[in-house]
C-alpha cells in the first residue's frame, strides 16, 4: 500500500437532503460511459435489421403522418414540404420521447445494480439519456437525405440547432428524473409513461405548426410545453419557416425549472432506492 | 473516530425497514397504497386519534452494532439468516444508509456482494470485463492493464469473444470472479462468494482471499462456511436480531455460534429423564464432548485428541456391554463408527454408573461439523450386535484448523474434502532402479520406452 494518506469515507445517516456531490459524479464519468456503451451495444443486438431500425422508425411515422395530416386533413406546414416537415419535427419528438421513456425506466432496470454496488445514483438516468442520442444521429441521415431531395438546404439559423437539443434533452432529462425516483416506489409510472408521451406528442408542433396559434400572447402560453419550443425552433434551425419568436422562452424557462427540481426530488429520495426498488 | 492504524469504525451503526406493503414514504406499495394510507391516516386525525395511530411496524435490521477493525486484519461476520450481516455490509459498501449511528472506512471500498453485477448477457466476455469492471469501481487503463491477468485467472479464454449468455453457470460465476478478485480495494467486503461455484472454484477463491490478506489489505469476510471462517479470520463478530453477540478470537465465536444458534450441542444430559435412552437393562445418562483436559468442548483444535464421553447406569442383571460411537459429518458423510473390543466389556458389569470414554487421535478428523451418535449394546449369538440404548446425533461439535501449521493441511488453503484428513507419516527414499551404475539419464529415458 502507498503512503499517501488514504481518504476516509464517512457513513451517516441521511439528513434529507442531499448535497449535488457534482465532482463525484464528474469522478464517475468513466461508468456513465461505459453504461452509454453498453445500451448503444446492446440495443440491436440479435435483430435482423439492426441500426436500420432507427431509420425506419422515423420514416414510417413521418409517411404515415404525411398521408394522414398532408395529404387527407392538409395541416399547414409553413411553405415547407409536408414530409420534410414532419420529419423535421419527428426527430426532436423521438430524441425526447426515447430518452424520457429510457431515463424513466432506468432505475428500476438496473434493480440489480443499484442494490449491490454504490455509484452515484443520477449516472443511471444520465447515461440513459445519452445513449438515446446515438439513434437520433443516425435518424439525422434520413433528414438530411429527405432535405438534399427537396434541395432545402439550411439557412444561417443552423447554428442554433444545438441549442434546441439540448431544450429538448433538458426536458427529457428533468421530466425523466422526476419518473425514475418515482418508479423505484411506485410503478404506476411504468403504465403513465406510454400515455403521457402520447398525449404530449399531440401537444407539440410535431404534426402542426406552433404557427397555426393565431395571437404571439397564445403563442408565449403555448410555449410552457418545453418541447413546443424546442421543436418549433429545430424545424426553424434546419428546414425554416418562421422564426419561434416569444415561444421559446417559457419553453427554456420551464425546462430548466423541470431539470432543475428534478435533480433535487431525485437527490432527496436517492438513499432509499435501494431499500425500496 | 478512526485511529491511524485502524480501518473501519463502526459506532451504534444501526438500520431500520418498515414491514410489509403499507410502507409509506421509505416503502414500497402502489400509489393507491399510499394514496388510501394517507386518507386513513388523515381521517384518523380528524377523528382526534392522532397521525401515529396508524404507524406501520418497524424492524431493526441492524441495531447498536459498534467495532472497530484494524487495517490488515481479516475478520468473520457470522450469524444465523437475519442476524444483520448483509446489512452491515451494505451499509459499509455504502448501498444504504444507516438509520442511526456512523461508519467510517479509510480507503477505497470494494464489495463481492455478488459476482457477476451488472454483467450483460448479450455482451461478450471481453465487453463484460471492461463493463463489470468499471462497476466494481475501476478506472478504463487499469482494466486494460490488468486484462490478460483477469482472462487467464477465469480460464475462459477461448470463449472471450462469446457472448456470455452462450457460456455454462460455471464459466460465468469463474469470469465474474475473475475480474473481481482484481479489484484491489484497500478494503474487501466478501459476502458468501463460496456458496456458488464447484469445489477447484471454491479452491480458487479462498487462495485469493489469502492472498489479498497478505497483502496486508483489510478484508470483512460474511460466511456460513465456518471451517472457512476459522482458517481465514484471526477475529469473528457474532450477530444475532442486529445485535452484536461476540466479537473475539474466530475460534471461540464460531463456538458460540454453533452451539447457540444450531441448538446442537457438546453435551446432552439425561440424568434425571426417564425417558432417557435404554432399557431395562441399562440406561443412558449423559454424552459430552471432552478436550484433552477432560473439560466439555463444542469446538477442537484438530491437533488434538478429543473424547467421547458415555455415561450410562446399568440397571439388570450383568450381561457384557459393548458401548459404541458413529460419527457423520456436516455433509452428511459417515466419518467412521468405533466401538470399545476391549475383553473388559466382555465380562458381565455390576449395576452402577460407568463412563466410558472414547478417544479420538488429534489429526485424524477434517475440519468441520461432527454429529456424533452412540450406542451401548449386547453381542449375541452369531456375532450380531443387540443395541439397548441408542441415541442418534446426541452431541455435536466442530472440528477447527486455527491456521498455525502442524496439521495435515501444510500451507495448502483452500476447502479441504473427505471426512478423515490423517497426518500420515511419509517416508522418502532414493532408491537404484538398476543394478548396474547407470545413469540417472539414461535410467529415465529407458523407462519412456515403450517396452
Amino acid at each position: 500500500m502507498s503512503d499517501a494518506p488514504l481518504p476516509v469515507t464517512r457513513i451517516e445517516p441521511p439528513r434529507g437532503w442531499n448535497p449535488l456531490a457534482l465532482g463525484e459524479l464528474v469522478e464517475y464519468r468513466e461508468l456513465a460511459a461505459f453504461f452509454v456503451w453498453r445500451d448503444i451495444k446492446v440495443r440491436y443486438k440479435q435483430t435482423a435489421l439492426g441500426v436500420t431500425w432507427a431509420l425506419l422508425q422515423p420514416i414510417a411515422t413521418m409517411v404515415v403522418f404525411s398521408v394522414v395530416f398532408g395529404r387527407l386533413a392538409h395541416v399547414p406546414s409553413d411553405g415547407v414540404p409536408y414530409p420534410l416537415f414532419a420529419l423535421a419535427g419527428l426527430l426532436p419528438w423521438q430524441l425526447f420521447s426515447s430518452a424520457l421513456t429510457a431515463s424513466a425506466g432506468s432505475l428500476v432496470s438496473s434493480a440489480g445494480l443499484l442494490t449491490k454496488v454504490y455509484f452515484p445514483r443520477l449516472v443511471v438516468p444520465l447515461a440513459a439519456v445519452m445513449a438515446t442520442f446515438v439513434d437520433f444521429l443516425v435518424s439525422l441521415a434520413v433528414l438530411a437525405g429527405l432535405m438534399a431531395y427537396y434541395h432545402a438546404a439550411p439557412g444561417a439559423a443552423v447554428v442554433t440547432l444545438p441549442l434546441f437539443l439540448a431544450l429538448a434533452l433538458t426536458t427529457a432529462l428533468g421530466v425523466g428524473l422526476w419518473f425514475a425516483a418515482l418508479n423505484v416506489r411506485y410503478r404506476d409510472v411504468q403504465y403513465v409513461m406510454p400515455f403521457l408521451v402520447q398525449v404530449w406528442l399531440f401537444a407539440s408542433p410535431v404534426a402542426y405548426s406552433a404557427s397555426m396559434i393565431p395571437s404571439a400572447r397564445w403563442r408565449a402560453i403555448y410555449g410552457l410545453n418545453p418541447m413546443a419550443g424546442a421543436i418549433q425552433g429545430f424545424r426553424w434551425a434546419l428546414v425554416g419557416g418562421p422564426a419561434p419568436g416569444a415561444i421559446v422562452w417559457p419553453s427554456v424557462a420551464v425546462a430548466v425549472a423541470l431539470l432543475v427540481s428534478g435533480v433535487v426530488f431525485f437527490k432527496r429520495f436517492e438513499d432509499s432506492f435501494a431499500d425500496v426498488v | 473516530m478512526l485511529t491511524s492504524s485502524d480501518a473501519i469504525g463502526v459506532e451504534r451503526l444501526g438500520k431500520q425497514y418498515r414491514l410489509g406493503a403499507a410502507a409509506g414514504a421509505f416503502g414500497y406499495g402502489s400509489l393507491r397504497e399510499t394514496i388510501v394510507q394517507t386518507a386513513a391516516a388523515s381521517w384518523d386525525a380528524v377523528r382526534g386519534a392522532g397521525w401515529r395511530a396508524r404507524e406501520t411496524p418497524n424492524v431493526w435490521a441492524l441495531r447498536d452494532v459498534s467495532f472497530t477493525v484494524a487495517a490488515g486484519d481479516v475478520v468473520g461476520i457470522i450469524g444465523s439468516n437475519g442476524a444483520g450481516k448483509s446489512t452491515l455490509l451494505k451499509i459499509l459498501s455504502r448501498i444504504t444508509r444507516p438509520s442511526e449511528g456512523r461508519a467510517e472506512c479509510r480507503g477505497r471500498v470494494g464489495s463481492l456482494l455478488e459476482v457477476g453485477t451488472g454483467f450483460h448477457p448479450e455482451l461478450t466476455g471481453r465487453d463484460n470485463i471492461y463493463l463489470n469492471g468499471a462497476i466494481l469501481g475501476m478506472r478504463r487503463a487499469e482494466i486494460r492493464r490488468k486484462f490478460d491477468d483477469i482472462v487467464d485467472f477465469s480460464g475462459v479464454r477461448a470463449f472471450i469473444d462469446t457472448p456470455v449468455k452462450r457460456y455454462s453457470s460455471g464459466m460465468y460465476v469463474r469470469l465474474a470472479f475473475a475480474v473481481a478478485a482484481h479489484l484491489e480495494p484497500e478494503i474487501l467486503v466478501v459476502d458468501e462468494v463460496l456458496a456458488v461455484g464447484d469445489a477447484a472454484f471454491q479452491k480458487q477463491c479462498l487462495g485469493k482471499m489469502q492472498d489479498v490478506s497478505r497483502e496486508g489489505r483489510t478484508i470483512l469476510f460474511v460466511s456460513h462456511n465456518m471451517p472457512a471462517i476459522t482458517r481465514l479470520c484471526r477475529r469473528a463478530i457474532l450477530l444475532s436480531r442486529g445485535r452484536t453477540v461476540a466479537d473475539g478470537p474466530a475460534d471461540r465465536v464460531v463456538a458460540q455460534y454453533l452451539s447457540a444458534e444450531l441448538g446442537t450441542n457438546a453435551i446432552r444430559d439425561w440424568t434425571d429423564d426417564p425417558a432417557a435412552p435404554g432399557n431395562g437393562w441399562l440406561r443412558l445418562r449423559r454424552v459430552r464432548v471432552v478436550d484433552d483436559a477432560g473439560e466439555t468442548a463444542a469446538t477442537v483444535d484438530v491437533r488434538r485428541r478429543i473424547g467421547i464421553e458415555i455415561t450410562f447406569d446399568v440397571e439388570g442383571c450383568g450381561e457384557p456391554f459393548v458401548p459404541g460411537i458413529a460419527l457423520v459429518n456436516d455433509q452428511g458423510s459417515a466419518v467412521f463408527s468405533a466401538m470399545d473390543t476391549n475383553p473388559i466389556w466382555r465380562q458381565p458389569r455390576e449395576r452402577g454408573r460407568y463412563a466410558s470414554t472414547a478417544w479420538i487421535p488429534g489429526n485424524l478428523l477434517n475440519e468441520g461439523g461432527i454429529s456424533v451418535s452412540v450406542a451401548l449394546g449386547t453381542f449375541s449369538s452369531g456375532g450380531r450386535m443387540e443395541r439397548h440404548a441408542v441415541a442418534n446425533d446426541a452431541v455435536a461439535f466442530q472440528v477447527i484448523d486455527p491456521g498455525e501449521g502442524g496439521t495435515a493441511r501444510g500451507d495448502y488453503a483452500a476447502t479441504w474434502t473427505a471426512p478423515v484428513r490423517p497426518l500420515l507419516q511419509w517416508t522418502l527414499d532414493r532408491p537404484r532402479l538398476d543394478a548396474g551404475a547407470v545413469p540417472t539419464e539414461a535410467v529415465a529415458s529407458k523407462l519412456r520406452e515403450p517396452n
